[in-house]
């Protein structure tokens, strides 16, 4: 069975020595979630940006294979790209504030999506925008359609951009930290609203986070990235019962959880800082502040399977238990 | 047990003029906000956009002048203090450690600045508090020597750390100090935090819209909106037995990793807080699940809650 | 558009680095000259030789050697006068963005900073100034109170600090919000030091760009006095003087107006492609 959405070996280097992915490979199935979870540095906003073909100038990218609904997305011209984004796939971005055009109207923003890629007039485009906004819980749609987006806070402004995206009725939605930059309150109301979407239209998603909060309440399957590669992916509840990779199981440790704080301890932490990793970098990237590293760390890496859709990149054999420090 | 520090009534109001031809809007940040912090303890203090933490924050620093009220540190009015009798009392860290630190200056220069502002230390001494604290947050010697920008965003903090601790004051008040870092680094930073407390006896005042770090760093917790205090307790009584409806939903929103249970509804409309806009009656009751008439005209009165805590409601 | 669209901020084009490099080579070699050049050319610039005079430059016949760009209308040597000049030209514009800076450098950090009254006190100000017609307050001052280099460098500095004052109020706004601005408040240090320390290095970048684009407009402005005989008084070789001698005998002589002439017009390329690719450098280290 084809997915949506296959990336196989995905490379993105920069200026021909930053090696910002490094064979990054992952699916996105027909009407799921799935996440790429890591912190800032880890390439998974520049994965986004290489399947969208919307990398800097001095970003080069290659895949063995990279796919949407079966058309090869790395043969395609920048023409044929350009029809397809906004159009079967979309994507919304982190920052509400500077997403959209200050000097043009919201409905004249949106109706433009539509009349470029489907030839709509622009009464129906503007039709169908007021519609979407009204699906995406704003009020007064019509209203809205006439106002700038300073006029917005930063809430609805990303409701807007949902909206915007979905204009097209796109069959993949790519979110970069769709919540990141807003209260916590609004986040709960606006993951709803995409889980919703996702029923509704039957959209797939492929979500950028760094928040393991969202990623165990929203994603169905999960790939943990670090220093440009995918450390570990699997199923979420998986992920979360049985994690194998030093660096998913270290993160858990890190996230204070609610009810369960045990003020006098420390946290759990990761010592050291992520790596840059240049061309020639060899072995695993983590091994600077794993705890569990020997020598064999910084030659080739086993991909291990770990079980059900679930495999991670290390040494370590599955299920290990807290090893002496090498 | 003292408190370190005091702050009554304070209230902190802007006038802002939207556009040339508008009217003058009130926009009241901090509206008539109490509480004290016993010495070595933390105080949390969470809310979203709006609340008005941040201003307390800077009120709190002198970088506001507030419209009224009083801060004591130690029983001193602070604000009759000059800037460096209060700089040896009370000092930040600030959320974005690649602002808070001067690019165009080393790190060993930007620590050494509040012995230098205080003109009565010798450059031995502040050479030796300077080595001896970029120590203590983990920086080496050569790392004082470099400039902001070759450094992570943990070892930045670490330095703003440092320079807020380098003359030894009583209270710190962190602004949001690990909301820009990574999470691994976070934690990090907020064991830091915890050991610098208890090793040197300082009181914390912790700013952050992240319940789970308050949860973890704070002994009593005190929840903004629109300016106000509308809830302040205990920590693990605030978080057990929350008894205002926005703690309630602050507390529901938060998305722990536990997977399979799904984004909760918090049912609190689309109406978003304006401090140029305050509702009358509760400030909350646009937003309220459970909000009746009486909440519509008349605003709560501030109710103190035996063994500790207080609350704003009119139906806690 | 069909293009990838660049998220990140585009790196400066090769035609960019180039005109940056052109123009530190013009302002370099303008500098030597003007330091070192009356040393290299044996001839004085002020010696007459009147029977030699309007000697054409090397590549024209008729031309004498050791004058290689011929003789001016009184005979004198018309490189050394050049050489000398430049020294005239650059020394102008660089004492008039001394004090025009020092003015509108001043002004705007202390409006930007301080904000309230202070501002509106350096907005009216600015404001009053740029409804002051430079050229024609220069001619009347120069007009009254007679002509000299160093009356010419107080009237530019004393009329061309708008621009100063402006860069500086909007950088030092901007930069004053910033958090180690707020933490060296906190830390108690003095307002001379915040000022000095922590604003200042941070908007110098912004403001070296407008000392390059203002002492270019300082050299033309000059030249434009002494054109009309208000600036540098004869025989000091100001590039102006030259270009106003030199239009009478611009139809059988016409080097003697057209050398003045083409340099004038180099140095103010030369410093305005170092502006702007300072303010190009400036860019990408921002959005970095």
């Amino acid at each position: 069975m084809s997915a949506l959405l296959e990336v196989e070996e995905l490379q993105v280097m920069f200026g021909g020595r930053t090696a910002a992915v490094r064979g990054v490979s992952f699916r996105v199935e027909k009407g799921e979630t799935h996440c790429l979870v890591g912190e800032s540095g880890c390439g998974k906003s520049v994965t986004a940006l290489a399947v969208m073909n919307l990398l800097a100038r001095g970003g080069q990218r290659s895949a063995k294979r990279m796919s949407f609904a079966g058309t090869d997305l790395t043969s395609l011209s920048d023409r044929e790209m350009a029809r397809l984004r906004g159009n079967r796939m979309a994507m919304i971005f982190q920052e509400p504030m500077t997403s959209l055009n200050p000097a043009f109207t919201i409905g004249s923003q949106m109706a433009e999506v539509l009349t470029r890629h489907k030839g709509a007039s622009r009464a129906a485009a503007l039709d169908r925008a007021a519609e979407l906004m009204g699906r995406v819980g704003i009020t007064a749609p019509g209203m809205r359609l006439g106002q700038f987006p300073h006029q917005l806070s930063g809430g609805l402004r990303q409701r807007v951009m949902i909206a915007m995206a979905l204009m097209c009725d796109p069959e993949l939605l790519i979110a970069d930290e769709p919540t990141t930059a807003l209260d916590v309150t609004v986040q709960a109301q606006i993951l709803r609203l995409l889980a919703s979407l996702k029923r509704e239209f039957g959209l797939s998603i492929l979500l950028i986070t760094h928040d393991l909060g969202i990623v165990a309440r929203v994603a169905d399957h999960v790939s943990v990235m670090y220093a440009g590669e995918v450390v570990e992916r699997a199923p979420t509840a998986e992920l979360f019962r049985a994690p194998q990779h030093p660096y998913t199981r270290g993160l858990l440790s890190c996230v204070p959880v609610p009810g369960r704080a045990q003020r006098d301890k420390p946290l759990g932490s990761i010592p050291g800082i992520v790596p840059t990793i240049g061309p020639d970098f060899t072995g695993c990237a983590f091994r600077s502040r794993c705890a569990h590293a020997n020598e064999t760390c910084a030659r080739e890496i086993p991909r291990r399977p770990a079980g059900e859709a679930h495999d991670y990149l290390c040494r370590l054999e599955p299920d290990w238990a807290e090893l002496q420090p090498a | 047990m003292t408190a370190a520090i005091e702050v009554e009534n304070l209230r902190c109001e802007f006038r802002v003029r939207t556009g040339l031809m508008s009217a003058e809007k009130r926009v009241i940040a901090v509206d008539d906000v109490t509480f004290s912090v016993p010495a070595g303890s933390v105080l949390g203090v969470v809310g979203e956009s709006g609340c008005g933490k941040s201003t307390l924050a800077r009120l709190i620093l002198g970088l506001l002048k507030p419209t009224a009220g009083t801060v004591l540190v130690d029983g001193k009015r602070l604000f009759d203090l000059d800037r460096k009798a209060r700089a040896r009392l009370i000092q930040p860290v600030f959320q974005d450690p690649f602002a808070s630190l001067n690019p165009r200056r080393r790190i060993r220069d930007i620590v050494a600045l509040p012995l230098e502002a205080q003109g009565t230390f010798t450059r031995g001494e502040i050479a030796r508090r300077v080595g001896g604290i970029l120590e203590r947050v983990g920086l080496s010697a050569a790392m004082g020597e470099r400039m902001p920008a070759q450094l992570s965003g943990g070892q930045r903090q670490r330095a703003a750390i440092a320079r807020a601790l380098v003359l030894e004051p009583r209270i710190v008040i962190c602004d949001e100090p690990t909301s820009a870092l990574d999470v691994s680094v976070q934690a990090q930073i907020l064991n830091l935090l915890a050991d610098l407390r208890r090793d040197l006896g300082l009181t914390y005042l912790f700013i952050s819209h992240n319940l789970a770090v308050v949860e973890h760093v704070a002994s009593e917790v005190a929840v903004m909106y629109l300016g106000r205090i509308v809830e302040r307790n205990e920590t693990d009584a605030l978080f057990r037995t929350p008894r205002h409806p926005y703690t309630k939903a602050l507390l529901e929103s938060v998305l722990t990793p536990e997977p399979g249970r799904g984004v909760p509804d918090i049912g609190l409309g689309d109406a978003m807080p304006d401090p140029s806009n305050i509702p009358p009656g509760c400030r909350f009751n646009p937003r309220c699940r459970i909000a009746v008439e009486r909440c519509r005209h008349e605003a709560p009165a501030h109710m103190v809650r035996p063994p500790q805590g207080m609350v704003e409601c009119h139906l806690a | 558009m069909s293009a990838p669209i660049a998220i990140q901020a585009p790196q400066t084009s090769r035609i960019g680095t180039a005109g940056f490099a052109i123009g530190i080579a013009i302002v370099a070699i303008v500098l030597a000259a003007a330091l070192i050049g009356n040393w290299l050319v044996p001839q004085d610039p002020f010696t007459q030789d009147l029977g030699n005079r309007l000697k054409p430059p090397f590549w024209m016949e008729g031309s004498e050697a050791g004058h290689l760009l011929g003789t001016d209308q009184l005979g004198r040597d018309y490189l050394a006068r050049l050489v000398y000049g430049a020294r005239i030209s650059l020394l102008i514009g660089i004492m008039t963005v001394i004090t025009s800076g020092l003015i509108g450098i001043t002004l705007g950090v202390l409006g930007g900073f301080f904000g309230g009254r202070v501002d509106d006190f350096v907005l009216f100000a600015i404001t009053t100034r740029l409804s002051i017609p430079v050229v024609l307050v220069a001619l009347a001052v120069v007009g009254l109170m007679g002509s000299g280099l160093g009356l010419v460098v107080a009237t530019l500095g004393l009329l061309l600090w708008d621009r100063f004052a402006v860069v500086a109020r909007a950088t030092t706004m901007q930069v004053r919000n910033h958090d180690y601005v707020s933490a060296a408040w906190c830390a108690g240090a003095s307002m001379p030091h915040i000022l000095i320390k922590e604003i200042l290095p941070n908007i110098a970048s912004h403001l070296a760009v407008v000392a390059t684009l203002e002492m270019a407009l300082a050299i033309l402005l000059e030249a434009a006095l002494s054109f009309l005989g208000l600036g540098v008084p004869p025989p000091l070789p100001s590039w102006g003087l030259m270009i106003a001698e030199g239009k009478d005998y611009m139809f059988f002589s016409p080097w003697v107006i057209m050398i003045p002439g083409v340099a004038l017009a180099v140095l103010v390329l030369g410093i305005n492609l170092v502006g702007d690719g300072l303010r190009n450098l400036l860019g990408a280290e921002r959005l970095r």
